[in-house]
Parts: structure tokens; sequence; C-alpha cells
């Protein structure tokens, strides 16, 4: 059996640099690679380029990052509820891309299954598409897009095993299974790390295969960022 | 004249038995206040669920169980969760029957613009472009105005564009209105509100029919 287990978060990060494009799997506040993060707030990387559908909120997520001024530019589906970035956006200190969620989606997915680009009908006609090759199929318009390149992909399961092996849990799950294998070195930490085998096959949402590095995080904050409820 | 609430509930009549509907933010989440309870209809959440049911009772609040808005929500018998490629395949591909969004401005063509005012931070499209670009049948649920009177139903759009030729239906404070060839075509008015008034607020083309009933609500 092939063992992707490392001991620690510092271990898993090995071989992060400045400059690198890392993806982060997470939608808002859920499912985010929250030990990852702050490792790379330690480690004070400079001049990341992140692909993540959202950027935090200013004090927790990628807004670790933002407020640290780690990242040179973000590349997301929507980026509101965080006063900083907004500020380093406006001022020009952070360079920002927003293509459409379900293209940001289809782009890690692309990277992971080894397809170069995709055809997407989302954005035609808009100024998204401008600059990109067009084409039409059975009469509807599509925009060509091209899969991410990335250096690292972090991303938060719910359970793992010693194989690498994933599983998720609610909405958490997201973009984090196709982030995974879709950059040169994907690092998942899980809530809980089992022996391999001690996970039912059926149940594997995304075999180790994906997956160089696995290690099991620590004080999951796992913020809500809209407490909805109602009254018994 | 309706209010929020009065326009999701006229919405909340184009919702059928079978559907799966995918709801945006604002007016649109309110839809699913006034479904019938006699019908089986399961909502989806882009950010990877089916069959999302209402927020949790104080204390059952899970931050693994949210919606597109972020909010902490419950699932109903059912329901599934997925990645966010299968979420939009599922929209891309025309699986789900249903979308209801807000909108900035809709032109006569079927043009929608609702996620960026040049000038102004701009927030993103979330899934917005991906939704309108493929769904079938989009209803999109705004004021007939904007705040300062004008008509958000124009000849052409304004402000930048989130998708072309994609709107089929309108419900709005004053009407219930059809994108077609020839432009907005008014199926139904607003309690109380005369074609006159529903004239004056679009600027868009507007075919009136020899009858326009007022709308049912219940």
């Amino acid at each position: 059996m092939i063992t992707k287990t490392v001991d620690s978060v510092s271990e898993a990060l090995q071989g992060v640099k400045d400059n690198m494009t890392m993806m982060l799997g997470g939608f808002g506040l859920s499912g985010i690679p929250e030990n990852a993060i702050s490792h790379l707030v330690k480690l004070n990387v400079k001049g990341l380029t992140c692909i993540s559908n959202n950027a935090g909120v200013d004090d927790f997520g990628l807004g670790l990052l933002l407020q640290k001024k780690q990242i040179k530019k973000m590349i997301s589906s929507y980026v509101g509820e965080n006063a900083e970035f907004e500020r380093q956006m406006l001022s020009g200190e952070l360079d920002v891309e927003l293509i459409p969620q379900g293209t940001l989606a289809e782009r890690c997915r692309a990277a992971q299954a080894g397809f170069p680009a995709i055809y997407t009908p989302a954005g035609y006609g808009t100024e998204i598409a401008e600059g990109k090759e067009t084409r039409e199929f059975d009469g509807k318009m599509y925009v060509l897009e091209h899969a991410f390149k990335a250096d690292f992909a972090f991303i938060k399961a719910w359970k793992g095993d010693t194989a690498g092996n994933l599983i998720f849990k609610g909405t958490a799950r997201n973009f984090n299974p196709i982030m995974c294998g879709a950059a040169t070195v994907t690092v998942a930490e899980v809530e809980e790390l089992l022996p391999a085998g001690e996970l039912d096959p059926n149940q594997i949402h995304i075999p180790g295969v994906f997956v160089q590095r696995i290690f099991e995080g620590k004080n999951y904050e796992k913020r809500i960022e809209q407490r909805t409820v109602r009254k018994r | 004249m309706l209010d929020k609430n009065g326009i999701a509930k006229r919405i909340a009549r184009e919702v059928k038995d079978g559907f799966y509907v995918n709801l945006g933010i604002g007016i649109p989440t309110l839809v699913a206040n006034y479904v019938r309870d006699d019908i089986e209809v399961e909502f989806q959440s882009e950010n990877g669920v089916l069959g999302m049911g209402p927020f949790p009772f104080e204390g059952e609040e899970d931050a693994d169980i949210i919606n597109a808005g972020k909010q902490t929500i419950t699932t109903l018998k059912g329901a599934s969760f997925f990645d966010s490629a299968l979420s939009f395949g599922m929209i891309r591909g025309q699986h789900v029957d249903l979308t209801i969004l807000g909108a900035m401005e809709v032109a006569e063509n079927g043009d929608i613009a609702n996620w960026k005012i040049p000038g102004k931070m701009v927030k993103g499209m979330g899934g917005a472009m991906d939704l309108v670009a493929s769904a079938e049948n989009i209803i999109v649920a705004m004021m007939h105005t904007n705040r300062a009177g004008q008509s958000k139903l124009l000849k052409r759009c304004t402000l930048p564009l989130t998708g072309v030729g994609c709107v089929t239906k309108i419900v709005t404070n004053l009407a219930v209105l059809e994108v077609t060839e020839n432009g907005f075509k008014l199926l139904e008015r607003a309690p109380g509100v005369t074609v006159d008034e529903i004239k004056a607020a679009t600027e868009g083309k507007l075919e009136i029919p020899d009858e326009v009933p007022e709308m049912i609500l219940a």
C-alpha cells in the first residue's frame, strides 16, 4: 500500500515558495483548509496567486493572508464580505480576476482530468468572453476556457485514510474534490485520519491517487458566516 | 402594487409539481415560503445541495451545511450533496427545471444585467452567468423601477451584461411579463395597478393584449 501520510502541517507544506499559484477549497468559510492557511501565514510566503471561490472574511480564511499582503492575485467568482480585500483591490495592490463559478469549477476539474480547456456557454456575449475564442455548437455559442495550472492544491476533507482516500461532509465538499490532483502537489487535511482499510471503499469520494500528502488537522474553528435559525 | 413578498408569492405559482428549482439571493429566496405544500419540489443550491430545507433550530446549526448565501440550512428527506462541478453540471446540463433570480436591468431582447455597476466595488458574478447561460426557464424577480424611479425594463441594458437573450419571464411589483420576439408582452397586472401605469414604467417595447387580467396570488 502506498502511504501519503505526513506528520505535520509544516511537512505537508514543504516546497511552498514565493510567487506560487495555489488552489484552495471552500465555499465561503465552509470547507476551507484552515490548517494550511494558518501555516501559509506563518511561512509568510509572498506574491501568491490564489484560486478560490471566495476570499474569506477580514479575520478568517484567506482574509488572514490578505492582512499580511501575501496575495498578489485572487481568482474567484465572488469576493464580497471582506473590507481589506476591497481596500487592496481599489488601491491596485491586489489583482483580481472574477470568473463565473461554474467556469471556475470546470477549469479545476479540467486540470484534474487532463483536459487543456473546455467550452462553456457561461459569459458568452459579456465582458468575460472578451478576447477569448468562441465557437458555435448546434446553434449555441460557447467560450473556450483553459484548465488552471497550479503548484499546490490545499484541500479540506472530513475523513481520510493513510492511503490518501477522502470523504467530504455536507456542503463543505464544494470545490475540494475537483481541486484534488489539479495542481502539482495536492495536500489534504482531514478532521479524522484513519488507517487504510477503515474507510469503506464504496464511500470514498476521492481516491488517494489524486493526493500527495495527507495529515490530520488541528483546532478547526469552522466559523459560520451567516448564522440563520428558526424558533422551535 | 406588490411588495417583495407579493412578488415571491406570484412567482411561487410558477413552481410546479416535480420541479427542481434554483433560487437566487434576495426576493427569489422568499419564493420557497409560498410554494404550495401539496406539491413536491426540490430546491438546489449551487454550492452543492439538492433538497434544501428550512433554517435549523437554534443550537442545531452546522458550519458544514450552508446555502449559496452562506446561511446555515437543513436538508429534507431525499437530499444529496455534491461538488461544485457536478452542481453546475446540473445547471448547465439543464437538469434543473426553473431558475429564479434578481436583476438590475432586463432588456426587451431578454438580455440581463445583475452583477456589476461600473465605478462601484464589484463583488463578482458568483454562479449567475452559468445559470443564465444555460437554464431554459428563467424568471426574473425584481422591482419594475429603480430607486430613482427609472425603468429597469429597457430597450437595451446599460450595465455590463450577465447573459444575452436568456430571460423568459419577469415578475415585478407591477406586472407579469413574458419576453417574446416582439419585446415585453404584458401578461398580468398587479392588484390595483393599471395598464397605463405599467406602460409608463416600462422603457422597452411593450406589447399589450386586449385583455390583461389581474394577478392571482393565492
